[in-house]
């Protein structure tokens, strides 16, 4: 059984290479290389995989997964400027794909443990742009 | 490994009506959709490709690239056009979102290697909504 919580939280950042030059910075990523930044609002959905626990009837406690998401992704996310503001994007292009993985860095310790796992972290960008990651396994999500 | 997916829309038209079917039958069988003058839709067309990161760009799949292929490929064709009378993909077959949509994901999967030259990222799977209430799905491994 795969349970799906979504939150939201809004974030500035800016893509760019410092390895590369303008031209290539601004070919690669458009208006997003636009040096002072823009933001989006951004839109996680965080999917866990498990067995109902026979006692509780639950996979998780889903207070416990809003606690979670707002401590390791809300907390450090919501209203700032990634690039500026939240680590490890100082070095990593916050690009969806980016964060998405940083998010699933922050959040597999916190969600797994016998019976569950994280399944899939799913980050939009905007309604029509959207990341899914599953972490290094190779199958399908 | 990701999954980039992007959402994209367009507006046609379309009748339901099959050659290989009497008058009676196309309106047992396709009921309003077989009205002679044909109606339309807003089209939601979400392209699903898949791949590592490309560590230069910190990104798996460029958006610039896709959204080009896609205009030229989906969009341009079909945005504002009668899938009967403008667009020559069906020959006989009935615009169906089923035949649309393989259509669609055949022609982004034969140019695919035009845009994104080397192994990664590949075309995964192409989703249309006819309606927000029917919904249409292929892989790209269902289509040559």
């Amino acid at each position: 059984m795969i349970i799906t919580r979504k939150i939201e939280f809004s974030a500035s950042h800016v893509c760019r290479n410092p390895a590369l030059s303008e031209e290539e910075n601004r070919k690669l990523f458009g208006l997003a290389a636009n040096p002072h930044g823009h933001g989006h609002n951004y839109v996680l959905e965080v999917s866990v995989e498990g067995a109902p626990d026979a006692v509780t009837g639950m996979v998780l406690d889903l207070k416990e997964l809003k606690d979670v998401l707002h401590r390791e992704v809300v907390e450090p996310y919501d209203h700032r400027f990634l690039n500026y503001e939240v680590p490890p994007f100082d070095r990593v292009i916050p690009t969806a794909e980016n964060i998405a993985r940083d998010i699933w860095l922050r959040l597999e310790p916190r969600l797994n443990r016998p019976g569950r796992h994280l399944r899939l972290v799913r980050l939009y960008e905007t309604p029509d742009l959207w990341v899914d990651y599953w972490g290094n396994e190779t199958c399908s999500a | 490994m990701f999954r980039v997916t992007r959402r994209y829309q367009f507006a046609a038209s379309h009748r339901l009506h099959s050659p290989l079917l009497s008058e009676g039958e196309n309106e047992r069988v396709y009921g309003k959709c077989n009205h002679p003058y044909g109606h339309g839709h807003n089209y939601v067309l979400e392209v699903s490709a898949r791949g590592p990161l490309d560590p230069a760009a910190g990104s798996a799949v460029n958006r610039a690239l896709l959204d080009c292929l896609v205009a030229r490929q989906v969009l341009e064709p079909l945005d504002h056009r009668n899938l009967n009378a403008d667009v020559d993909w069906f020959g006989p077959a009935v615009p169906t979102s089923e035949n649309l949509g393989i259509e669609i994901c055949r022609r982004l999967k034969r140019n695919w290697a035009a845009v994104f030259s080397g192994d990664w990222p590949r075309l995964e799977k192409v989703r249309i909504e006819e309606t927000p209430r029917n919904i249409f799905e292929i892989k790209a491994d269902e289509v040559e």
